[in-house]
């Protein structure tokens, strides 16, 4: 990759220790990573994202418009990135359902962004001031066609800090939608949020092009890199952004040939590098006999599970993801080689399970733990499943 | 001699030249419009009024959303965007406010600005946001083939209204009106002198800016309703537009056929969006504040401004 | 080890300022993990509104709070919602003149502290949750008082900052008062 490493700009850096949530959290990652656009859409649990964002904007140097809905607001912003800003998308379950169509767009015009899904429960309008986390296959699948985007999932107001930034720079690396899949639970719990110094923040820059009007290409890649170099309106390069399939200047071309080499570059740019995206945090894997495999604020209730079962003196790994998209193939099934079970507890009827039974192709037994939302696990329940597992 | 003769080929040359096609992007050249359609004569008429007016034309962006008009981002050579169904003017909100130096024009059909896109289309009237908005009304869904639209007047024949359009039309100048927009004009494709200066004048317009360009489907409105093709509605728009200034918007609807009221409706100066945003945060914020979205110079004339005003009171 | 709060009243009390100066204190200036957590939307808008703690040497890892050894009530409704989950040997803290409470909490500590009278005194109701807060901290010794008073800038607004610290250290001195003199309802378990 060859795009530029910065320092954050020290106008976003609310360098310090606080004690906010989650969301505010949120906020402050985005403002560090340099997001200085947001076009939003209030709805609950994200909400304060949004609040704090105009409420900082002004004096940090960008501007915040609320828009008339979630399909206005998930697009302005891309017109905020070809304008040449960073840009935050923020949401909860029935907007990001509204959001869907420019989920594709975003993919399809390799915008860089980040999507914030601070999930509640559902479906439809479900349960707006409580935790879920089965938005995972709708940002996956949700928009027509194929696509691939990347996800990472906070457990703690902190992470919602640190992941932001993270996704930012990934959105930049990669050109594509970058989801941070908050819950209710974490944007909505108080925690110590510890921001560095601007220059301890590492920040990835857009991937300009060097290339001047005329020679420059908007949509040229090379087998080596699969993402292409960036500029914005205004410039005099006059691009053409478009989402119907198109060639490598940007025009539409709506044939076989350009669908056939646009469509696995899309995917590819973000399924190449599956081994570089990989981001878990694995505790005693390499001994266990059951794994728990988990994330956001789940992966917290099951250490508490893991914690008490070794303490029963089980052999338990915890297996937590980071990032969850593109998910871990390759790890789980190099660890389905030396375990009996894996545990996957998460707060939708089962999910990212199928990505484990898929990965492990029927080798070991991998037990789900659904649960409907509104609230998390009992770690006991958890608790429970693990003692089955290794038996 | 040799010279002379250069210079004649040179003039040759230039004369040749349409004027329009250095706007265009030659190379997506023939377009997907139909013989007759009017699209073609807007697009003529915006980069006429962009050669007028002497902006920077690479200051301009020119956004779409889908149908037939809104292929248009596609073949002037400007930035430009070609979005989702309906959402040109969020993505030119975005364009705008991010980068406030750049003029942000949506080019847009009746379909995709007033129905799907309906909503957006008051709101950025209303937040009377720096666009210029250029809807070409062809009373249908061209591009879908012929269904009925916000525009379609009622008892026209529709695919989806096959026994005729039961439904009341929008006026589209009184529903900018009735938004907030403080730019607003009416013209028929046949107009295309007016359809020029009006555009240019919207693109010089501070504010939210709407050139509305009654104009004719020839494949699919035209045949559906046994209207004749291209020429006879020209003769139409002829036979039936009223020029009138300033008129009342709320005289603007138009009947099936009937007669239709053009001209420049409406030109008023308020606040812009970000005008109000930096007035507002300004006040709250104080010395502190930067301006959002002023270009250099205009920030230059504020701070000499203020200066003046300090060294008044200090007198 | 965990200790669970649970701090409550009715709305426009300060209740949720409560937890997140308490918080504030124990995550920043006392060295502790401090996991704080509400309820929102139309349930928290009604007459109860509740703020919960979880307070630990070590990372808290499930949010919730389910077996809370202190519970701070400041309106009738709130105290006959949660009283109940109080643990034994655990602390229960309501306004003097605003709850009525049952006789008898058989293993539990009950304390009644006149917030609001001593607010009123101070010129204004508002600043109740801090003569409430300084009573907390002194009876139960969870979060030191120079913690709490540091946490204050950012979480009061800068013109009630002093009014504010002074609320919190009357409920603190009569917070102390009474603990020397024992005059606390310890019915026996």
């Amino acid at each position: 990759m060859t795009e530029a490493t910065l320092k954050a700009d020290p106008k976003g850096v609310l360098t310090g220790v606080h004690f906010i949530d989650g969301d505010h959290a949120a906020c402050e990652g985005a403002l560090a990573a340099g997001c200085r656009f947001v076009a939003g859409y209030p709805i609950t649990p994200s909400t304060e994202i949004v609040e704090r964002f105009a409420a900082r904007i002004p004096k940090v140097g960008g501007v915040f418009i609320q828009m008339e809905d979630e399909l206005a607001a998930s697009i302005a912003i891309q017109g905020g990135v070809w304008a040449g800003h960073k840009v935050m998308n923020v949401t909860s379950g029935p907007g990001l359902s509204l959001m869907m169509e420019h989920l594709g767009y975003a993919a399809m015009t390799e915008t860089p962004c980040v999507w914030v899904d601070v999930q509640r429960g559902g479906p439809s309008t479900g349960l707006p001031t409580l935790p879920a986390q089965a938005d995972m296959m709708q940002v996956k699948w949700g928009s027509h066609g194929d696509y691939e985007i990347i996800a990472l999932s906070p457990n703690s107001p902190q992470e919602c800090f640190d992941l932001m930034i993270k996704a930012f720079n990934l959105s930049e690396e990669y050109r594509c939608p970058v989801f941070l899949m908050m819950d209710e639970v974490v944007g909505h719990m108080t925690e110590r949020v510890n921001i560095p110094p601007a220059d301890q923040i590492e920040i990835t820059d857009r991937k300009w092009t060097k290339k001047k009007p005329g020679e420059y290409k908007a949509y040229a890649t090379t087998s080596d890199d699969l993402v292409p170099e960036m500029v914005k309106a205004g410039d005099g390069y006059r691009i053409h952004v478009t989402g119907l399939t198109h060639d490598e200047r940007g025009y539409p071309a709506m044939d076989v040939p350009n669908q056939a080499k646009l469509i696995p570059r899309l995917l590819n740019k973000i399924r190449n590098n599956t081994e570089q995206l990989l981001d878990v945090r694995m505790d005693g894997c390499d001994d266990a006999d059951v794994i728990v495999m988990s994330f956001g604020i789940t992966s917290r209730v099951a250490t508490a599970a893991i914690e008490a079962a070794r303490a029963k003196g089980l052999k338990v790994g915890n297996l937590r993801l980071i990032i969850c998209w593109p998910f871990p193939v390759k790890l789980i099934q190099q660890l389905a080689e030396k375990v009996k079970a894996f545990v996957v507890p998460e707060l939708n009827m089962g999910q990212m399970v199928l990505e484990v039974r898929r990965a492990v192709e029927g080798k070991v037994k991998v037990i789900s733990i659904p649960h409907p939302g509104g609230t998390v696990h009992e770690p006991e329940t958890i608790l429970e499943q693990i003692i089955e597992a290794a038996r | 001699m040799s010279e002379s003769l250069d210079l004649r080929l040179a003039l040759a040359e230039t004369e040749l030249e349409n004027p329009v096609l250095p706007y265009l992007r030659q190379d997506r050249i023939p377009h997907i419009w139909c013989p007759g359609c009017g699209i073609g004569s807007v697009v003529t008429s915006f980069a006429e009024a962009v050669r007028r007016s002497k902006l920077d034309r690479d200051k301009i962006a020119v956004v779409s959303g889908i149908g037939c008009t809104g292929r248009v981002a596609g073949y002037v050579d400007f930035d430009s965007m070609h979005t989702t169904h309906g959402r040109a003017i969020p993505v030119a909100t975005g364009l705008h406010l991010a980068n406030p130096d750049l003029k942000v024009v949506v080019f847009s059909g009746d379909g995709d600005l007033t129905g799907i896109g309906g909503n957006h289309f008051i709101h950025a009237a209303r937040r009377n946001m720096n666009l210029t908005v250029i809807c070409v009304n062809n009373f249908t869904y061209g591009m879908t083939g012929g269904q009925v639209t916000p525009t379609t007047p009622s008892g026209a024949n529709a695919s989806t209204t096959p026994y005729g359009n039961y439904e009341y039309p929008f006026s589209l100048p009184f529903l900018a009106d009735a938004a907030g927009a403080t730019y607003i004009a009416r013209w028929t494709s046949l107009h295309s002198r007016n359809v020029t200066q009006s555009i240019e004048e919207a693109l010089k317009h501070k504010g939210f800016s709407f050139v509305e360009v009654i104009s004719p489907c020839t494949t699919l409105y035209l045949r559906r309703n046994r209207l004749g093709d291209g020429v006879d509605t020209l003769q139409y728009y002829q036979d039936n537009s009223i020029l009138k200034h300033g008129a009342d918007t709320r005289e603007t609807a138009i009947d099936f056929q009937g007669k239709m009221l053009v001209g420049k409706f409406v030109e008023r100066q308020k606040p812009t969006y970000l005008d109000a945003v930096n007035a507002t945060c300004a006040k709250l914020i104080g010395d502190d504040y930067q301006l959002y979205g002023k270009t250099p110079p205009e920030k230059e004339a504020e701070k000499k401004a203020a200066a003046k005003g300090k060294k008044k009171a200090a007198k | 080890m965990n200790t669970e709060i649970r701090f409550s009243g009715f709305g426009g009390q300060g209740i949720i300022r409560c937890a997140l100066i308490t918080g504030k204190a124990l995550s920043l200036y006392d060295d502790k993990f401090a996991t704080m957590t509400q309820a929102f939307g139309p349930e928290a808008r009604g007459s109860a509104c509740s703020a919960q703690l979880v307070v630990s040497d070590e990372k808290v890892l499930y949010p919730y709070i389910t077996a809370p050894a202190v519970l701070m009530a400041l309106s009738q409704e709130a105290y006959e919602k949660y009283h109940g989950e109080v643990i034994e040997g655990g602390t229960l803290i309501v306004d003097a003149d605003l709850v009525k409470t049952r006789e008898e909490h058989p293993g539990r500590t009950l304390w009644k502290v006149p917030a609001t009278r001593f607010a009123e005194e101070l010129g204004n109701r508002m600043f109740t949750n801090l003569v409430a807060l300084g009573f907390f901290a002194a009876v139960t010794g969870v979060v030191s008082d120079a913690a709490m008073k540091q946490a204050l800038p950012g979480l009061v607004p800068d013109r009630f900052l002093k009014i504010n610290i002074k609320a919190f250290e009357k409920g603190y001195m009569h917070g102390l008062e009474v603990t020397k003199l024992d005059t606390a309802e310890v019915p026996a378990a």
